[in-house]
């Protein structure tokens, strides 16, 4: 089953004429990504690779049937692009872009509200159902189709995570990057939630880093609600205080956000938190009935 | 991005928040003008990137012009340790000279964004020049909050509520409805992250200013605000933290002996922790971006070697669609160019791993390869000793 992206996730790519939107387009099409339609603003009418692009996300939508949209576009227009895409009334946005300022995705958020759009991102590597359908910027190859969820606020700590869980044999039902920013769409405990409905996910990987609650609040639903078992690891033991560790939302301030609370927290409701980012697949291992 | 109080408070009321008559001075000659023109009893305030400046010397009361120019005198220059500063302190190199104001009462304001909601959070509080972290810990219903909609802004109401939640006196509501609505559009149209009156005043003759003054900024909104971006001072920024910024590398300096590059936030930190669980300590954080190319990596090798503190290095990218052979191409030459002597482990991901290792191993540098993180970690803490 997976969730959120499937075989039958049909794909609109916003930025589409740009080098990563062009990039990113083929090496989805080249894992088996149904990319349906591509826009740009001035560029409705021609083409890329065969996709037709489109001037408006209402447009492509109506022509397409897309149901998800990636977003490749300059921080500065960023926010437009998603209420463009919520607007045309597209269920899944996945937005790539980093640095967006977070006032604009306050704005953003406050529009969403009541709206049936799920925003995953910004500032994320995107979703991955393997061997079904990639939307992001995430290394197709390290992932293999199985059964354990992976949850993250990183990029290349998700693939790290990933590619331990390959190397073990163990497979992936869908992975997503939530994003490394203070304001974002799709946090843990939706993510939770999701993987905890789906029948063909057995267990969850969940990566966190220090900055904001998000953790502790995945912490309170697993305590509540998981039904599957959770392995975690949180990143930034060693990160001195007040200080943005490169991701915007990674900063532990006014004592608050350290991955010391963070790991008590999830240790607390019964995950189980790996020591070293080295073996997070192992924690997983064993952990798996 | 952080700015001085006299900065801030120039911004601030610019929206029309009171602040107290006063200017900056970089000299004890413009110190006594300032004061001067003030007349009567002034403040003279350090100006530095940290709080805690009262109790350590840096917040002194003058009586005329002449005591303001003697304190000044004394402050320009001097090193400034504060809890906020770490032991190697400040040196301030610019002050605030302000009227001198007859304080009846001192109160807290404050905004931030609130992650959970994501939205604006306005705070109040009747403990006033308190750090709001010990308030928070201590007495956290004495914290009044207003999150503020977007989509229509700050409103009367949610004023009205923090006012009276103070217990401001009736007569004094209007004129706080006012100052808290200006603290808001100054919040909100400045693109910040942080905006606190610490202590917020209330004279004695009845009016509202904002004695002390602190704005951060979001960095990813600076480029819609040249004015602020001027306003960022090199001079309280970590040197090397500077050169790396300027070759967009995001790089944080800390106190250990192992060096480390890695591409991406979230691994970078993860490398730090996996340094420290195999026994070193980290000397830096540094993300080098998700992509790294040559220039990146040669970049990165020369502001992680600036630090004479590093003994080893440790290189960790997980490349994903990256092709391996690249960037070890770039590693190689980086540290050729730059005559790297510090043993070097690298750990390599991604596409054509082989033939990426093989470049490292037939360089005939100072490398050790790891073909995973906990094999990096040992190779490391191996050749960084302790």
């Amino acid at each position: 089953m997976a969730i959120l992206v499937n075989e039958n996730t049909r794909l609109l790519v916003q930025g589409i004429t740009g080098r990563e939107g062009m990039f990113h387009t083929q090496q989805a099409v080249a894992y088996g990504t149904k990319v349906v339609a591509g826009m740009t603003p001035g560029k409705g009418g021609t083409s890329v690779d065969g996709i037709p692009v489109y001037n408006t996300v209402r447009e492509a939508r109506e022509k397409t049937g897309a149901n998800a949209s990636v977003i490749f576009v300059p921080p500065a227009f960023a926010a437009d692009a998603i209420l463009e895409a919520a607007d045309a009334g597209i269920p899944l946005v996945v937005a790539i872009t980093e640095g967006i300022p977070t006032i604009d995705m306050i704005r953003v958020a406050a529009f969403l509200r009541g709206r049936s759009t799920r925003l995953i991102g910004p500032n994320c590597p995107g979703i991955i159902s393997p061997g079904k359908c990639k939307i992001g910027i995430m290394p197709g190859r390290i992932h293999m189709p199985g059964h354990v969820g992976v949850v993250s606020r990183s990029g290349t700590l998700t693939y790290e995570a990933v590619g331990q869980l390959t190397a073990l044999g163990i497979g992936q039902s869908t992975c997503i990057g939530i994003g490394g920013d203070p304001i974002i769409g799709t946090n843990f405990v939706d993510a939770l939630r999701l993987f905890n409905d789906d029948p063909e996910t057995c267990g969850v990987v969940l990566i966190g880093e220090i900055g904001g609650t998000a953790e502790e609040e995945a912490a309170a639903f697993v305590k509540a609600n998981m039904k599957k078992p959770v392995a975690g690891f949180i990143a930034g033991r060693t990160a001195p205080p007040g200080r943005r560790m490169g991701h915007a939302g990674a900063i532990i301030s006014g004592g608050k956000g350290t991955a010391k609370d963070k790991i008590a927290a999830l240790e607390a409701a019964g995950a189980a938190v790996a020591e070293s980012p080295a073996l997070i697949g192992e924690t997983m291992k064993r952990i798996l009935t | 991005m952080k700015i001085h109080e006299y900065q801030a408070k120039q911004i601030l009321s610019r929206f029309g928040v009171t602040v107290p008559r006063g200017d900056v001075a970089y000299t004890p000659e413009e110190a006594r003008g300032v004061a001067e023109k003030l007349g009567g009893t002034v403040v003279v305030k350090a100006q530095i990137h940290a709080g805690g400046r009262g109790k350590a010397g840096g917040v002194k009361v003058a009586k005329d012009a002449k005591e303001a120019e003697r304190l000044a005198h004394e402050m320009l220059g001097k090193t400034l340790i504060t809890p906020q500063t770490g032991a190697e302190g400040r040196v301030v190199r610019r002050i605030l000279v302000e009227e001198g104001l007859d304080i009846a009462r001192e109160l807290y304001l404050g905004m931030v964004i609130d992650r959970a909601t994501a939205r604006p959070v306005m705070m109040a509080s009747s403990e006033g020049g308190v750090e709001i972290e010990v308030v928070a810990a201590e007495h956290p219903e004495k914290i009044l909050k207003e999150h503020i909609d977007p989509s229509v802004g700050f409103q009367s109401f949610e004023a009205r509520n923090l006012a009276f939640g103070l217990r401001l006196d009736g007569a004094l509501v209007g004129e706080a409805t006012r100052f808290l609505s200006a603290l808001y559009r100054a919040f909100e149209a400045s693109d910040a992250s942080l905006a606190e009156i610490n202590p917020l005043v209330i004279t004695r003759d009845g009016r509202i200013l904002a004695l002390d003054a602190k704005m951060n900024f979001d960095d990813n909104a600076l480029y819609r605000h040249k004015d602020i971006r001027e306003l960022r001072d090199l001079d309280e920024e970590d040197p090397l933290e500077v050169k790396a910024s300027s070759y967009n590398l995001n790089y944080i300096r800390l106190e250990g002996s192992v060096g480390c590059m890695v591409n991406g936030a979230g691994l970078a930190m993860a490398t730090m922790d996996l340094i420290q669980y195999a026994g070193g300590s980290p000397a830096n954080f540094l993300d080098v971006g998700g992509g790294a190319n040559e220039e990146q990596v040669r970049r990165g090798f020369e502001i992680i070697l600036s630090d004479p503190h590093v003994r080893a290095v440790l290189v960790n990218i997980f490349g994903g669609i990256m092709r391996c052979d690249i960037v070890a191409n770039g590693v190689v030459a980086a540290a050729r160019t730059l005559g790297v002597k510090v043993p070097v482990v690298v750990r390599l991901e991604g596409t054509n791993v082989e033939l990426g290792q093989q470049i490292l191993r037939e360089s005939g540098l100072n490398f050790a390869v790891a073909s995973d993180m906990k094999e990096a970690a040992e190779k490391i803490v191996a050749r960084a000793g302790n």
